[in-house]
């Protein structure tokens, strides 16, 4: 084993804010990381599937097994096998299996396991479901419209609304009025309709895990984000006590919120096939069911009202948004939230009203990505505020830096922003390598059929939990002392690609003067890791690095403490202490900055403890034959706080970047009756290298005080909110075509045309 | 059937009926899963692999096909130990989750082999046939560069 003193010789802390190599590359680039499906076979292992539903809505009247198929080594299971048919998320709403009703296509209905592949898939095809289809609700205007009822009382998964200055009433009818008069005595009221589609996450490796039971209780290692996620579902699904359930995360190959919620439910069914056969149960999708069934990317529909002066200054904002959350609610609500509080974008406003509303249809849950709402709202008011300036004869640029909040100002939730606002520097920096102003001001560069534009967009997004939602979740980190004076991070934080492993390792490094090399990272099993909440909403550099950092500066107190009494060096004060103490261990819990305030029944106060900013610079090609954009150039500048790995802060930003042009340009689920017609990567595209333009991330710090490292916020999801705008401006700029409709595809871009001319 | 072929520079055997995937003997009976499947159909790339030096997705070669020839897997790249490419990779961004990585080296040690000076431009085509969904590709794009330009200063060895 190397001790702290053999470490001595190479490199020295501070290790923040340099980029060293990240720690579970060697493994990745050796072909010896092991992901799910790598983990060698157990014993016994059966393989996994599961019959689903093929069409949209139906009642479930019966399954029968073809009599004909030798069913003698196949485990089945069905609702009726289940003592509990609910996966917990934020309620139990959502069946682990349909039971008599069908409410999606793909829906799960039957479970089934065989050792021998090749029979499994045959097996599926002998389960004959008997459906008596119903017409499904598959618009989400049609269920606000309550055309049917499919959900609940009313089809509504989730209402809010937010108020500010003369709309800030508490009766709504009043608060609708006093905005709807604001924005009239306006000197320029813009009207806009704005929507976006679903997106699928597209990890590369698919949704897997392997459970199996023994006399300690259920175990499920997989593909996830959140560990404790699928914990509390195998808790509730099995009504087991806590430590009977044991959740492992695999080497995970991408989430991108894909693999937050929806684990819980592939846990849950290869639990169930595990316990009835008995035998360790291996469930590995493959792509195209993948697609099919799991999480995407809400689509929106966003209307926005507002009113400015003559001058440009923002005055009055009113917004009605409308998500579609798909047949079951899982974390729909968390969703409309985000998306509701990113709705005003990054800009002053005097008045406003926000009202926002998820439904329900009958298509497949849509769940978390990347985002988390608010790629779709900030669409919404970024191609507003280009109207905006449309109207007024101004760059839009200049019109949003002219409104853009600034330290002081105050949000639409009444939040006032308390530094740490790197906004201006991002704008000005962005504009200024893109050659923006200058490009802008060239008249429309038309070269044969090819016409070249630039466009950008600038905004916010609020790291950590919404609200209260830090407080009430209380993340906890352990660090534990071992021996040579090494020190082990024990998170529920999970590395998914990002590198939490090798960022914590380095604030460990920093907050104790020890060496990277003397930091441990344990592998996240709910076991022996404590909860640090989930890995997801921006939070886990900023909240859960924050407790990373006080818990090893704990211990490393702790041996000091030690040094200073007995002497000797940290290893030997190390070893001292753990044979007198025989475990030493810091249990550290996160602890909200006092100032915060948040009040969840009006939704005003401080949304996020602080928020990361952007300024995105698209430089497209058109081709006016075919109206193909090609991006040929992608410019951004982040406000992170604290970079405290350069090169995967902007391996973060990039690859957010890119999901935000494929979203914008290409990806689209194409739906006819329920059913999604391209479930597969050739029809359903991604970016490749060669669609990808060259990037160039500038990185803005302006810290957090709270931040670990010197200042670190989130930055996780706020690259994947300014593509899309940024490119449909440069699309304008290039060819006068305003869309308001995601993707830009060039069928949509025709379509504009055409309109125009007619 | 019986196949033999050269894999990763060692002479193996394996028993299999020859329409069996490559990939699926790979990550089977011959034991080595850093070959990944992303897709299954010719789409992802992760499954990439050296067929006689060519890259090829082993979720679309059959081992009845390889039998004579020589395989190389990411396995093969970095024994016994880690070449510039793969260095490259961890020292520049290249690899965030992973999962890719495997089929990106395997092409990039393609282009590499072929043209040790590659452009960014025909660094992006060589892997154009291997999907990423983490990184943007820039960073990929980084690794490949400096690799190359590493190896030369090497003297074109790897
Ligand atoms: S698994 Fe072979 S190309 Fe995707
Ligand atoms: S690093 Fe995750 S797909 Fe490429």
């Amino acid at each position: 084993m190397t001790t702290a003193a053999q470490n001595a010789s190479s490199a020295r802390p501070p290790f923040i804010g340099t980029n060293v190599p990240r720690t579970d590359g060697a493994s990745k680039v050796t072909g010896r990381a092991a992901y799910v499906d790598d983990l060698p076979r157990e014993p016994g292992e059966l393989f996994g599937a599961t019959v689903r539903s093929p069409v949209p809505r139906a009642r479930l009247r019966g399954i029968t097994l073809d009599p004909a198929f030798d069913w003698s080594d196949v485990t089945v299971v069905r609702a009726s096998d289940l003592a509990v048919n609910e996966v917990q998320c934020i309620t139990a709403e959502q069946p682990i299996l349909a039971a008599d009703q069908i409410r999606h296509a793909y829906e799960p209905v039957v479970l089934l396991a065989c050792a021998d592949k090749r029979k499994l898939a045959q097996a599926v095809r002998a389960v004959k479901l008997d459906l008596e289809p119903l017409t499904p609700i598959l618009d989400p205007e049609q269920s606000l419209a309550k055309v049917d009822v499919i959900w609940g009382e009313d089809n509504v998964h989730k209402r809010f609304s937010i108020t500010k200055g003369r709309a800030d009433l508490p009766d709504p009818a009043a608060s609708a009025a006093a905005i709807e008069a604001a924005i009239a005595s306006s000197e320029v009221v813009v009207r806009g309709r704005y929507t976006t589609h679903h997106q699928e996450q597209l990890y590369i490796e698919p949704q897997g895990v392997i459970a199996r039971w023994d006399e300690k209780g259920v175990h499920v290692t997989g593909s996830l984000q959140c560990p404790y996620y699928v914990h509390k579902a195998l808790v509730h699904g099995f009504d087991l006590a806590a430590d009977r359930v044991h959740v492992t995360q695999a080497v995970t190959g991408g989430g991108f919120g894909g693999k937050e919620e929806y684990p819980s439910v592939i846990a849950l069914h290869a639990a169930l096939l595990a316990q009835k056969s008995g035998k360790p149960v291996r469930m590995i999708y493959d792509r195209k069911e993948d697609i099919e069934a799991t999480t995407k990317r809400h689509p929106a529909i966003c209307e926005i009202v507002s009113g400015c002066d003559r001058d440009g200054t923002l005055r009055a904002l009113s917004i009605r948004i409308l998500m579609d959350g798909g047949a079951y609610m899982t974390l729909t609500p968390v969703v409309l939230s985000r998306g509701a509080l990113h709705a005003a974008g990054v800009y002053r406003w005097d008045d406003v009203r926000i009202d926002a509303v998820a439904v329900a249809t009958n298509t497949p849950p849509n769940g978390a990505f990347r985002g988390f709402g608010a790629p779709q709202t900030i669409w919404a008011i970024e191609r507003h505020l280009d109207r905006v300036a449309q109207e007024l004869g101004r760059d839009p640029m200049d019109l949003k830096a002219q409104n853009m909040l600034r330290e002081g100002d105050t949000t639409a939730t009444g939040q006032t922003l308390r530094g740490s606002v790197g906004v201006a520097e991002c704008l000005e920096k962005a504009l200024t390598a893109s050659g923006y102003h200058d490009k802008r001001k060239a008249p429309p560069a038309v070269r044969g059929r090819v016409a070249r534009g630039i466009g950008a967009s600038v905004f916010m997004h609020g790291a950590g939990f919404t609200g209260s939602g830090e407080k009430h979740l209380k993340g906890r980190v352990a660090v534990d002392l071992l021996p040579g004076g090494r020190l082990r991070i024990r998170t529920a934080s999970t590395d998914i690609g990002q590198g939490t492993e090798t960022v914590f390792r380095q604030i460990a490094a920093d907050a104790t003067g020890l060496h990277l090399a003397d930091i441990d990272f344990a592998v996240p099993s709910t076991s022996y890791v404590p909860d640090s909440g989930p890995t997801v909403a921006s939070r886990t550099v900023m909240v859960v690095g924050g407790i990373v950092e006080r818990a090893a500066r704990e211990v490393a107190a702790r041996v000091r403490a030690e040094q200073e009494t007995s002497g000797g060096d940290f290893a030997a004060a190390a070893d001292r202490l753990l044979t007198k103490e025989r475990e030493v261990t810091a249990l550290v819990q996160y602890e909200h900055p006092g100032w915060v305030t948040w009040d969840d029944s009006t939704y005003k106060g401080d949304a996020y403890p602080v928020y990361g900013y952007a300024c995105d610079v698209a430089e497209v090609e058109v081709d006016l034959d075919t109206l193909e954009v090609t991006v040929t150039g992608f410019w951004s500048a982040t406000d992170v706080g604290k970079a405290i790995h350069p090169v995967m802060c902007k391996g973060q930003i990039e690859g957010g970047s890119l999901q935000a042009i494929g979203w914008a340009l290409w990806e689209d689920v194409v739906w006819k009756n329920g059913l999604i017609q391209n479930p597969r990567m050739t029809n359903y595209i991604i970016p490749t290298a060669l669609d990808a333009p060259p990037m160039h991330v500038d990185l803005v710090e302006a810290p957090y005080a709270y931040g670990p490292g010197g200042g670190a916020k989130g930055v996780g999801e706020l690259p994947m909110d300014g593509g899309a705008p940024a490119i449909a401006a440069a699309v304008e700029h290039a060819t006068g075509l305003f869309a308001r409709d995601l993707p830009l595809l060039p069928e949509r871009l025709l379509e504009l045309q055409t309109n125009r001319k007619g | 059937m019986k196949i033999t072929l050269t894999l990763n520079g060692l002479s193996r055997e394996v028993d299999l009926p020859p329409l069996v995937r490559l990939l699926d003997a790979l990550r089977g009976p011959l034991g080595l899963p850093g070959t990944k499947e992303g897709c299954g159909e010719g789409e992802c790339g992760s499954c990439t692999v050296l067929l006689d030096g060519e890259p090829v997705n082993a979720c679309l070669v059959s081992i009845g096909q390889c039998e004579g020839r020589a395989v190389t897997t990411v396995e093969g790249l970095s024994a016994p130990h880690l070449g510039p490419l793969a260095r490259c990779f961890v020292d520049h961004g290249g690899a965030q989750c992973g999962i890719c990585t495997p089929g990106m080296l395997i092409s990039a040690e393609a282009l590499l082999a072929r043209r040790p000076d590659p452009s960014d431009e025909e660094i992006r085509e060589a892997i154009a046939g291997n999907l990423c969904r983490c990184t943007g590709y820039q960073r990929i794009v980084d690794s490949i560069r400096e690799a190359a330009r590493e190896r030369r200063e090497a003297g074109g060895a790897a």
